[in-house]
């Protein structure tokens, strides 16, 4: 029997020029199910109670901060790169020897996204007080890594290398403090969430919407995480 | 509106208090309207640079006394001096291409529109987009600083210029052109008059701007994939959301890499750093030892990185509004809504991949500029897309010729002239002679300068009754827009000629070139329009301003259209649609739909056989198509 499959190119032209909705097939956020046509949202906003449901205005501070950790990944990309061009731009690069210290920061980092992810998940528990006291220690493990970088630049800084002195220190420094300064704005954060009265139980959007905040912290603190390893290896294992 | 009862629930009051209702809003409506209010002073500011270079270009080495009183170091006895004609060059186009071009059609009709088009009564975080609009506006008071940091010798020899690295007062801002090219930008003083604090000014106010737009870009991206209201599928929404979804997805991709490559250039100039600044460079008789082994053209690949997206951040918006106005005006359903979306995205991911065609004199090599060229004019086929879809909404329409329609047809006018010697350029043995001429001039101020701004002036003449319940005045927007059209080609076909003979840019004044003389009439020629055209924008700024509280009142639907902004009262309510969001049933372009009683049926009009909600989608026209 004869293949009633139309061909790739067949496809894609009417995918372009056809009049059918195309909105039948999800695209990105698009629609589950019902709505009017049965290709509306599915939210119920309009109806009902005239805003949107808990879940979606809730999601928005996850979206948000996919979103922005998008823009912030592109500019260590950038500044990824230059580093890669700069080494082979000229013979003057002279890797830094990895300061020890520079280990202590790095686990103390690790050890706050496990410490992060205790708290998350006690977040529900409201009768212990585990959500805050591990926001704590994950908040002293924060300050002791930014105290640890401190120290490995005054440690370089006594051994007379400073941000002018060959390029490969140039960016050290500069890897180092941009990604402190977004610590910076986590450890704000983390104590944002800490300091924050906790959220009627009965007002469910601000229940979600308080999940919703807190799991937007904690992903970015993954993040920041995630990006000192791949700064660590950038910076003392491609050079 | 679907005549269903709602249940109102006012989610925010509005603010009460002047300062929260008119400066420090939340409201995405207000904070819009500071956006444009900004673009519109900026405008001022970059169209009288461009007017005081032309008059330099055409009549050189005459005295304007108001410029010598003025700038006394800058322009001695009123007549300008090469670094100040240079500083012109580069304040002009800093300021036209972050603080207008980048402001007005995104920050501006983005932040206004794109919620109510989608049926959400405010942005998804209206906090930061405050915190955008006033970030932003610190950034360009920033740049001003940096015009009067150098130009002014009383602050330039004060103790502010010498902390901001030293002024010559002889120039109103750095000379080094809005690209920054190092290592001129990164040796400050050494690289002559200009380059000191007002570099380093204009350093800090891209990077302050870089994080205005990041901000804004998160806020759109959010919004639209969060916040649209009940039926509003992705497919369902205007074209102007599509294209100012992409521009914010180009700018939250793009701004992180200049700003990485504003914080390195700093570095560079204030703590020695060697990122760009490569050894042995002579300034005048002496080398400069203070930098070693940094690369130029890194500088330019980061510029450029974020450059190129940046033309497609200031054109799609102009887009986005054209395909909406021209389906309005023309009474017919967008041409190929599907494509229009798809050629949107491909121009936005094309243009991640084309920086290299900006740099093609740089000593790449030559596989790496065969592969920049291929992608570059690879990015004509979505372009020739959206051109063919326009031109097939026009076909057989009945056009309603409001001014709007007359500047979206002059977009679309001024798209394929400026577009077309794109792909001159974009090839790299055209582009090797061509470059640095009047004739990239010419290309990158028609495409990206003036049609996008015919983009924002079509948005402005048509969505004005929204914004203020009143018209603006026919007649001299028509007025307006003749001068104007017939303007901004008398001064850039002749530069296209120009730049074939060889004429090259960021020259002060060519009395040195004799080769040059026979072209002298035209140079008088372009200033003389670009002067008639630069006053008859002035028009347009008492249309604005008279129609404010004199203009015909308009009604709900003043143009007939279909789409959500349209559903709702003009000015809209704080909320946008008075607590009861709507309901969308069908897609934005229903125009001349075959059996319906009007010629157009707006997004929230249910269909008479309307299936509650399981199966039964049928093709009966719901997109418009008569077909």
């Amino acid at each position: 029997m004869r293949s009633r499959q139309p061909k790739g190119w067949v496809v894609m032209a009417r995918m372009v020029t056809s009049t059918k909705p195309l909105t039948k097939t999800r695209i990105g956020g698009g629609p589950k199910t019902g709505g009017p046509n049965s290709n509306g949202s599915p939210r119920r906003n309009g109806h009902g109670r005239g805003f949107p449901d808990l879940q979606s205005s809730a999601n928005r501070y996850r979206i948000g901060m996919w979103v922005a950790l998008a823009s912030i990944l592109m500019m260590f990309t950038a500044l990824s790169s230059a580093y890669i061009v700069r080494a082979a731009s000229a013979n003057d690069w002279q890797p830094l020897k990895m300061p020890r210290i520079v280990l202590l920061s790095t686990a103390l980092i690790i050890i706050s996204s496990f410490t992060l992810e205790a708290a998350r998940r006690k977040w529900k528990d409201t009768v212990s007080d585990g959500h805050r006291r591990w926001l704590l220690v994950t908040m002293a493990l924060g300050i002791g890594f930014l105290i640890s970088q401190l120290l490995t630049w005054r440690q370089l800084a006594r051994q007379g290398i400073y941000i002018a002195s060959n390029p490969h220190s140039s960016f050290f420094y500069l890897l180092t403090a941009a990604h402190g300064v977004h610590l910076l704005g986590g450890l704000a954060a983390l104590a944002y969430l800490l300091l924050r009265a906790r959220a009627p139980q009965e007002d469910e959007l601000a229940v979600a919407k308080s999940q919703a905040g807190a799991d937007a912290i904690t992903i970015y603190w993954h993040f920041m995480d995630f990006l000192w390893l791949y700064l660590f290896v950038l910076l003392f294992f491609v050079r | 509106m679907s005549g269903e009862t709602h249940e109102v629930v006012h989610r925010h009051e509005a603010p009460t208090s002047f300062i929260r209702k008119y400066i420090f809003s939340l409201d995405h409506k207000v904070i819009g309207i500071q956006y444009i209010i900004l673009a519109l002073v900026a405008v001022l500011v970059g169209m009288t640079m461009s007017v005081l270079m032309r008059m330099n270009l055409s009549w050189p080495g005459t005295s304007w006394p108001i410029l010598g009183t003025l700038f006394p170091n800058g322009a001695p006895a009123g007549v300008m001096n090469p670094d100040f004609y240079l500083s012109l060059v580069t304040m002009h186009g800093t300021i036209m291409v972050f603080f207008v071009l980048t402001t007005a059609p995104q920050g501006g009709f983005g932040n206004y529109f794109l919620p109510i088009q989608i049926g959400a009564e405010d942005m998804a975080f209206p906090f930061l987009n405050m915190m955008s609009f006033w970030v932003t506006l610190v950034g360009f008071i920033v740049i001003l600083a940096a015009i009067f940091v150098e130009g002014n010798t009383t602050i330039a020899n004060s103790a502010l210029g010498v902390a901001l690295g030293g002024a010559s007062g002889a120039t109103v801002g750095p000379i080094g052109g809005w690209t920054g090219y190092a290592p001129l930008s990164a040796v400050g003083m050494a690289a002559g008059p200009g380059q000191g604090a007002g570099m380093n000014l204009w350093i800090v106010s891209i990077a302050i701007f870089c994080i205005g737009s990041l901000l804004g870009a998160l806020n759109f991206i959010t919004t639209l994939l969060n916040m649209r209201t009940r039926g509003m599928a992705l497919m369902r929404m205007p074209l102007t959301c599509w294209a100012w979804f992409t521009t914010a997805v180009l700018a939250l991709l793009s701004f992180p890499v200049l700003l990485a490559g504003g914080i390195l250039l700093l570095l560079d100039r204030i703590v020695g750093t060697s990122f760009f600044v490569p050894g042995g460079l002579f300034f005048g008789s002496s080398v400069l030892t203070s930098h070693t082994g940094g690369s130029p053209i890194l500088w330019q690949h980061l510029f450029w990185f974020f450059g190129h997206p940046e033309v497609y951040i200031a054109i799609l918006p102009g887009m986005g509004a054209t395909s909406h106005i021209l389906s309005t005006f023309a009474r017919k359903p967008i041409f190929g809504y599907r494509a229009m979306v798809f050629a949107i995205f491909a121009i936005g991911l094309l243009g991640f991949f084309v920086w290299g065609h900006h740099m093609f004199i740089s000593g790449m090599s030559p596989y790496s500029a065969m592969t920049f060229s291929i992608l570059t004019l690879s990015i004509g086929v979505p372009s020739a897309v959206k051109t063919f879809n326009w031109l097939g909404t026009l076909w057989g329409a009945k056009i309603r010729f409001t001014t709007p329609m007359l500047f979206a047809i002059g977009f679309v006018s001024l798209f394929v002239a400026g577009g077309v010697t794109g792909l001159v350029l974009g090839q790299t043995s055209l582009d090797l002679p061509m470059h640095d001429t009047y004739f990239v001039l010419a290309h990158f101020h028609l495409v990206m300068g003036v049609a996008s701004i015919f983009g924002m002036f079509a948005a402005t003449y048509f969505w004005f009754p929204k914004v203020f319940g009143r018209f603006m005045n026919d007649r001299l927007g028509k007025l307006h827009f003749w001068i104007t059209f017939v303007g901004v080609y008398c001064i850039f076909v002749p530069m296209h000629t120009m730049g074939m003979v060889g004429m090259p840019r960021r020259y002060a004044q060519f009395t040195e070139y004799r080769w040059l003389d026979t072209l002298h009439p035209l140079i008088v020629f372009v200033s003389i329009a670009a002067i008639v055209t630069v006053l008859t924008q002035l028009l347009f700024y008492f249309n604005l301003v008279w129609s404010i509280f004199k203009g015909k009142k308009a009604g709900t639907n003043p143009w007939e259209a279909t789409t959500l902004e349209w559903t709702t009262t003009s000015p809209p309510p704080h909320d946008n649609f008075a607590g009861v969001l709507p309901v969308v049933y069908r897609g934005p372009y229903e125009f001349a739909v075959p059996g319906a009683t009007n010629d157009f049926i707006m997004q929230t009009e249910p269909d008479a056989s309307e299936v509650p909600a399981t199966e039964g989608v049928g093709g009966n026209g719901q997109d418009g198509h008569k077909h």
